[in-house]
């Protein structure tokens, strides 16, 4: 397999690329394009898994690496590795993506090759976040995931779809252009912009003026991934651009987008500036310890299904970024489970919103009510789904969370404390929120008719609920790959720590 | 001057090689003016249209021949090397992509008149000359050859009041502008005795600098700054786009500026002028975002374009105040990748535009994105590029001008670049909008693209595309030829 393993990054990351490039030439012939993107994500899926079956699990740095020269002035190379958590958030996003062709096979049917291509172009470009390790690269890729995420956003959206799409666009934009001033600062400094090296660089205290630019520098990175997380205050673009977008815009929104950002913290502020990501992390945990309250009380007044779990994570992502600031072992590998459990989780409740909006067009909670009744199968996924995202012990949620709170708690009690109303605040409002929806008597009259799930909707959901039960029983075939990244990513703070005790 | 008593008096044959573009395309220009009156006036608009075109690609190959005979020629006033070569290049390529463009044009406007195309090959013999002169009065003269020809071309929408605005008011302005870059000239005669750059940079390396040489530069820099649309001498330029030809405007905002770019390169790095950095970088601030912001309230695109080819300027100007080794590339770069997507926005916006150009507002463009799926794709392409989103030119090009300024240590003006690039994602996303995301309000037939404008579209995109994706060949070009500058 070894040949394989120089190109495996390659291929996965264009694969999507080279499948919407062709999906231009095919004839708008509706069938064939949606079978033909399905091949296509279904290929890039199964070649994804490569990846953690042959992962090093004892071997530290990155893997399948490839490193060739792509611009020689400036010195710009085309450096792809992953570890092991940056391994499944590749798997994490070709995992997805098949679901949200399939989810979209009947709800667009406009301009559905435009579609299509759109999703595929997406897909590249979130891999090629995860798999980046040259600055340059890695923002080529950021910025290339806003147009497509922003073009389904606007031209496939329902609502206020332009305005949300516009606020997207200019909000993320916006903010990652500091982090380009602070990429730049980097190349301007050390001549690369290989993440290895300028992190080598930095740990030597190679680079000159550093000491006066660093936190400068964490905040250029920082607003850039805050943004995204999205970390309070800096969310307000989300229920937007969640309402409004397609189905499958949501599920990848949430699902992956939204980890582009607390990836880009742990690989980058904390790879890069360790000692300020310490001297800084007391307002960040408050701000995360904010988000998950503020977005999980905000989230049980919610009126419309789909502003309620866009808010749900909001509060979710305070716990990745909770467990982040941490330092600590279980932090980190807790932050990232619960990285991929919401990615799989509300993937899925963002795809049960959808199949509820084809049939009734409204997310108004209000409208439903006893859908147990025509919708039993419907009703059992997404009390499933709902647990799961709870944080229901033998299923994706819990190991996450617990690990990010015992992260939390060995940094300071207060915030272990504070985070665990976290927890039981997402089951107050996700509860009720199922059980205006599901109980009771059938409100309205049209509910009374709704067909339960065809097969192609069982399709899409069982696998999301298997990997939510796998997730939970098995919790640690993702935390062994986890450990060594997260082993590599606490060392300099580890040795600051002792730093500071032989003080 | 024993420099120029030691030439022989009649140039060798060499020496023409080094003007040869120059001379294909006039020869080319006259031809099209001889056989004018001659022809039948229905039927001369298709077969002038194809002797411009052949006349443009010529000095392509021209400018290719020429590469091979680099030095100096004409008494030191003329000099090829790999960054006249260059521009050379752009300038030729871009008159061919705009003839192109003119040719379905100019039968939708009803305009009939051959002398169209002569102008568009004259401008780009003042152009092309530009770019390889090295003697101050010869700029002047190439300037004024490329400027009389944009001030015609501007008005040739005959029967549009507000074309023959523009094309007054640009004389006007542009008069002065010129003006005062002539007696910056006579300045720098007074300070150094030369009007050879090579003989400025020596006299003024040689001992302290006096102060006319510094107001000489000043003037140069007045007129220079009038003909690149840049803040503050910018305010000609929305009511000039918006009354001349698109396909003009195409033109006229791309090729003369690269050449006017050029120029200002030479005379700033090659003749080592005095330190005018500060200058730059004003007028660099003022220009982004004076552009930008009075972009963001257009409703006319060609307005709205105009306005942004003046905050582009303002990034341009930027590279100038960065270090030569890094800053040259990097406005080299920049000129080529905006000359290749704002001629191609300016051909869709022609195409579009229709007789008398009537639908150039923003809320025309409703619905483009179904009615011609083509047309809104290439046209999407060129505006994120201009934007500065990867795998278009633009964005390395806002790249390598950022980088270069950081690493000048001009960080005050890289983040006001930064925050201009920000703001100008919002204007040309609007127009993005209106393609996609609404409905049209009327039903607009676009006419079906035409093989000109379709060739003048791939080519357009297929550079502004390799610029984004394999910046590598080019800007390694460009500096190599800047390093040919300051050595």
């Amino acid at each position: 397999m070894s040949a394989l393993n120089s190109v495996i990054l390659t291929l996965v990351t264009f694969i999507p690329l080279a499948g919407s490039l062709l999906l231009l030439l095919l004839p708008r012939r509706d069938r064939d394009i949606r079978w033909f993107a399905l091949v296509v994500t279904l290929l890039a899926f199964v070649l994804s898994l490569h990846l953690p079956v042959h992962l090093q699990r004892d071997q530290p740095g990155f893997q399948y690496e490839v490193n060739l020269p792509w611009i020689s002035s400036p010195n710009i190379h085309y450096h792809m590795g992953v570890d092991g958590i940056s391994t499944w958030l590749v798997v994490l996003t070709t995992f997805l993506t098949p679901l949200c062709v399939l989810i979209s096979w009947k709800s667009i049917h406009e301009r559905v090759k435009e579609f299509f291509i759109l999703l595929l172009i997406l897909e590249t470009a979130l891999i090629g976040v995860f798999v980046s390790l040259d600055l340059f690269l890695f923002y080529f890729f950021w910025e290339a995931t806003l147009i497509p995420m922003a073009l389904l956003i606007g031209m496939y959206g329902h609502g206020r779809k332009v305005y949300a799409a516009i606020k997207f666009f200019l909000y993320t934009m916006i903010a990652s252009m500091f982090m380009l001033a602070a990429i730049l600062w980097l190349y301007a400094k050390t001549g690369s912009f290989d993440f290895v090296s300028i992190q080598a660089a930095i740990h030597n205290g190679q680079v000159e003026h550093f000491a006066n630019a660093a936190t400068w520098l964490f905040l250029g990175f920082f607003i850039a991934f805050a943004v995204k997380v999205p970390l309070f205050p800096f969310h307000t673009w989300l229920p937007d651009a969640h309402v409004e977008a397609p189905t499958a815009g949501s599920v990848l929104l949430a699902g992956v987008l939204l980890k582009m950002g607390t990836y880009g913290m742990l690989r980058f502020n904390l790879g890069l500036f360790p000692e300020q990501s310490r001297a800084n992390a007391w307002w960040v945990m408050i701000l995360a310890l904010i988000g998950i309250i503020y977005g999980a009380l905000v989230a049980l007044v919610q009126p419309n299904l789909k502003k309620l779990i866009a808010y749900s994570s909001i509060s979710h992502l305070g716990f990745v970024v909770l467990g982040l600031f941490s330092f600590t072992q279980a932090g980190l590998d807790g932050a990232t489970f619960v990285m991929l459990a919401h990615g799989v989780s509300t993937g899925a409740l963002f795809m049960l919103a959808g199949i509820l909006y084809e049939r009734r067009h409204t997310y108004e909670i209000s409208e439903f009510g006893g859908l147990a009744t025509p919708m039993p199968v419907y009703a059992t996924f997404f009390l499933f789904i709902t647990l799961a995202s709870l944080g229901l012990p033998l299923l994706n949620g819990f190991i996450g969370e617990f690990l990010v709170l015992s992260g939390a708690f060995r940094d300071r009690a207060i915030y272990g404390v504070l985070g665990a109303t976290g927890v039981i605040w997402s089951a107050c409002y996700l509860l009720w929120m199922y059980q205006r929806v599901f109980f009771g008597k059938v409100t309205r009259e049209t509910n009374q008719s709704l067909p339960d799930l065809d097969m192609r909707e069982c399709v899409v959901l069982w696998p999301a609920a298997l990997a939510a039960l796998i997730m939970g029983v098995a919790p640690l075939i993702w935390l062994n790959a986890f450990d060594p990244a997260a082993q590599a990513i606490l060392a300099p703070f580890t040795q600051l720590a002792s730093k500071v005790v032989a003080k | 001057m024993n420099e120029v008593a030691g030439l022989q008096a009649v140039p060798q044959a060499i020496e023409y090689i080094r003007i040869l573009p120059e001379i294909v395309l006039s020869i080319f220009g006259m031809v099209i003016m001889v056989l004018d009156p001659l022809l039948d006036e229905r039927r001369s608009q298709r077969l002038l249209g194809a002797i411009a075109l052949t006349g443009s690609l010529a000095a392509i190959g021209a400018t290719l021949y020429q590469s091979q005979y680099p030095g100096l020629g004409f008494w030191n006033m003329v000099q090829v090397d790999p960054f006249s070569v260059f521009f050379h290049f752009l300038v030729t390529t871009v008159t061919a992509v705009v003839i192109l463009t003119s040719y379905e044009y100019m039968q939708t406007q009803q305009i009939r008149a051959g002398e169209y195309y002569g102008l568009i090959l004259f401008g780009a013999v003042g152009m092309c000359l530009m770019s390889s002169a090295v003697e101050l009065v010869l700029i002047f003269i190439a300037l004024e050859i490329s400027s009389i020809s944009t001030y015609i071309l501007a008005g040739f929408r005959r029967r549009a009041a507000i074309s023959s605005e523009a094309s007054v008011k640009y004389f006007l302005l542009g008069s002065f502008a010129t003006a005062f870059f002539l007696y910056g000239v006579a300045l720098m005669f007074g300070a150094t005795g030369s009007t050879n750059i090579a003989v400025i940079r020596e006299k003024l390396s040689a001992g302290p600098i006096p102060l006319l040489a510094y107001t000489g530069v000043a003037f140069m820099f007045v007129g220079l700054g009038f003909k690149v649309a840049a803040a503050p001498f910018h305010i000609w330029t929305p009511d000039v786009y918006e009354g001349a030809p698109a396909p003009v405007v195409g033109f006229m905002s791309t090729a003369p500026k690269a050449a006017v770019f050029a120029v200002l390169l030479r005379i700033i790095f090659e003749a080592r002028v005095p330190d005018v950095s500060w200058l730059i970088w004003i007028a660099a601030a003022l220009s982004m975002t004076l552009g930008n912001i009075g972009a963001l309230v257009q409703e006319n695109i060609k307005r709205l374009l105009a306005y942004s080819s003046i905050a582009h300027a303002g990034y341009l100007l930027m590279a100038y105040a960065a270090l030569p080794n890094n800053g040259i590339p990097a406005a080299m770069f920049y000129t080529a990748s905006y000359a290749a997507m704002n001629v191609g926005a300016f051909a869709v916006v022609s195409h579009f535009a229709g007789a008398g150009e009537r639908y150039v507002n923003l809320h025309d463009y409703e619905g483009l994105g179904q009615r011609s799926p083509v047309l809104a794709a290439a046209l999407t392409v060129f505006l994120l590029s201009l934007i500065g989103i990867p795998i278009t030119g633009g964005f390395f090009a806002k790249f390598y001008v950022f980088s270069a300024a950081v690493q000048n240590n001009l960080m005050g003006l890289v983040i006001i670049g930064v925050l201009n690039s920000a703001i100008g994602a919002y204007y040309y996303l609007r127009i993005i909008v209106a393609m996609y995301m609404r409905e049209a309000r009327e039903e607009i037939a676009v006419s079906p693209v035409s093989l000109g404008l379709g060739a003048a579209l791939a080519v357009s995109l297929i550079i502004t595309l390799y610029l984004g994706v394999l910046p590598g060949q080019v800007l390694k070009y460009a500096s190599q030829s800047a390093t040919s500058l300051v050595r």
